[in-house]
């Protein structure tokens, strides 16, 4: 048995899901999301949930999540800034972008800050190749970066 | 240049909500659409020659056609807005500004393969574009345009987004669809017949967003009206874009068959900076790239980009300057393609993992001319013995880098 439960909201939404699809299976992905939406991450706890709830086993519960990039299977700061490093963000400075993440927050790519505010990622192309540099704070696309712009996105959190 | 016909209302104030959709055109090809036969539908759409324009380029009508008749199980529409292919960032323009046409383009074409529900697979990245395509979804069930009685013409519609959650290879139809059955994305074996998609077993057309946002004007207008623009061969028109060292970036809708130096010179406002122009990737990072003294004569359609040895594939151009480091972009690339190899085949797992090594050891001035020969050798082990064209796509762009640059890596690396 799991300790994990999906909240009011997600399971209407799971219900309301299961009609739109000739196959459960194909909830796997839109019940992660929900379980990374309501915890921040997806853990092993709530991997033996969704499991049960789509009638499979953990073990694939856990291929899948661990396919797919977005899927956060430990915790991440509360701003997670993901900085696209492609080609054209690369060609409109990206580097410069980077570099000043690590110097102001202290961390390098891949690590969270101690207190858990913010984790630093860097991503294949976001798709926003025109408004390049580009990043995403958690759900939000920020585009045409400067580093002044940066900064006042930062000094506001 | 420009023309406007996917790109219409984008400049309009509000064109995302229905109100405003409705004022400018949208749903208007509903009343004559259910007048149509679904056949007759699908013949308008083959006359008119409508190319898929999510890279492949195959035409769109003859996808349909394959749909059999009789099947047992339902048919479906999935709509492909997995838009992750570098360079690439049309399918968001279409949703953030006119999802109305999209919807309007899923009800004809859903109406035309006989399918009850139709999917869009939006790429996890694009959280702002996919709460967009739900508000509009909403509207449109909530002024009975979608769900049980469409438009009042007696059809039935569901239409539900689905999120991805970051790979790039769900971009590729099949890969996609075993994403939508909920497993990794892995590309599906290709099948030594024309026959179309299945999704749970039941026939299924997977469509690009700016394909299917094509077809209200064909179905309103007929095909003679969407032959007008483009080629012969490439009818229509496309969302181009731009990005990289050039001036005015973004997305431009143009006919098929306009000169890329034109549209780079006078829409694009020319290099950045003043600087001389060094190569340009014509469509999304998987086509061959272009040195500056080769794109001379190529006009922007499928024929001619394939003459001079590259392909269109999204028309997302990659504009770069006289001071870029091919060698550096060659290894930009490889990242990419080294992180987005699904894994399923080992020549395409361990091959652009080896390209991309080799690449950093060669850019860290310790490569010797042998590692040349390497990067060639592994083109070839990655060309034809995969699932899907993943990786026959990655060995053309390297043999592309490393043949028309060979001087820049040359001066890179030892002689033994």
């Amino acid at each position: 048995m799991s300790s994990f439960k999906f909240n009011e909201e997600n399971e209407k939404k799971f219900n309301e899901l299961l009609k739109r699809y000739p196959n459960k299976a194909s909830l796997s992905l839109p019940s992660l999301w929900m379980v990374q939406y309501q915890e921040g991450w997806i853990s092993e706890d709530a991997m033996i949930y969704l499991a049960e709830k789509l009638d499979t086993t953990p073990i694939d519960i856990q291929s899948i999540a661990s396919f797919y990039t977005m899927f956060n299977l430990k915790p991440v700061g509360k701003y997670h800034i993901q900085v696209c490093k492609t080609l054209s963000c690369k060609l409109c400075g990206s580097q410069e972008i980077r570099n000043h993440l690590e110097k102001r927050l202290g961390i390098k790519f891949g690590q969270s800050t101690k207190d858990m505010k913010f984790t630093l990622s860097e991503v294949e192309c976001l798709g926003s190749c025109g408004t390049a540099p580009v990043m995403q704070l958690n759900d939000d696309y920020i585009e045409n970066l400067t580093i002044e712009k940066l900064d006042e996105v930062l000094d506001k959190l | 240049m420009i023309v406007k016909i996917v790109s219409k209302n984008f400049d309009i104030k509000d064109s995302h909500k229905l109100e405003v959709a409705l004022k400018h055109g949208r749903y208007s090809s509903l009343k004559k659409l259910f007048s149509m036969k679904p056949d007759e539908v699908t013949q308008e759409v083959t006359k008119s020659g409508l190319r898929g324009k999510g890279g492949g380029g195959a035409p769109t009508g003859e996808k349909w056609k394959l749909m059999p008749k009789d099947h047992p199980k339902p048919s479906y529409l999935v709509v492909n807005a997995d838009e992750s292919e570098p360079g690439t960032f049309k399918d968001r323009q279409i949703m953030e500004f006119d999802p109305h046409l999209l919807i309007e383009g899923i009800i004809n074409s859903s109406y035309a393969i006989n399918a009850h529900s139709a999917y869009i697979y939006i790429r996890g990245e694009y959280v702002f574009w996919a709460k967009r395509l739900n508000e509009a979804i909403k509207e449109a069930y909530e002024a009975g345009l979608l769900g049980d009685n469409v438009g009042g013409f007696g059809y039935k519609l569901d239409v539900t987004v689905h999120r991805g959650a970051g790979a790039y290879i769900c971009g590729e139809k099949s890969a996609l669809l075993e994403s939508l059955e909920g497993k990794r994305g892995h590309p599906r074996l290709k099948p030594q017949q024309k026959e179309p998609e299945w999704f749970f077993g039941g026939p299924t057309v997977v469509n690009n967003v700016e394909t299917i946002s094509s077809v209200p004007f064909i179905i309103n207008e007929g095909y003679e009206a969407y032959r007008a623009y483009g080629t012969e061969k490439s009818p229509g028109t496309m969302l181009f874009g731009m990005s990289g060292h050039i001036n005015n970036p973004g997305i431009y809708e143009l006919p098929f068959g306009v000169k890329m130096k034109d549209v780079i010179e006078q829409i694009g406002g020319g290099v950045k900076n003043g600087k001389k122009l060094k190569a340009v990737i014509p469509g999304g990072s998987s086509c061959h790239v272009l040195r500056a003294d080769e794109i001379e004569d190529i006009t922007l359609d499928y024929e001619s980009l394939r003459a001079h040895g590259s392909s269109l594939g999204t028309g997302g151009m990659i504009i770069m300057d006289e001071d870029t480091s091919m060698p550096e972009v060659m290894k930009n690339l490889f990242e990419f393609y080294h992180h987005e190899s699904c894994g399923q085949c080992t020549p395409c797992r361990e091959g652009c993992g080896w390209v991309d090594k080799i690449l950093a050891k060669i850019l860290s001035g310790n490569g010797y001319k042998k590692d040349y020969d390497t990067i060639l050798d592994a083109c070839d082990m990655l060309n034809g013995k995969t699932i899907c064209v993943f990786a026959p796509s990655v060995a053309f762009i390297a043999n592309s880098y490393i043949t028309k640059f060979k001087d820049e890596f040359y001066a890179l690396l030892k002689d033994s």
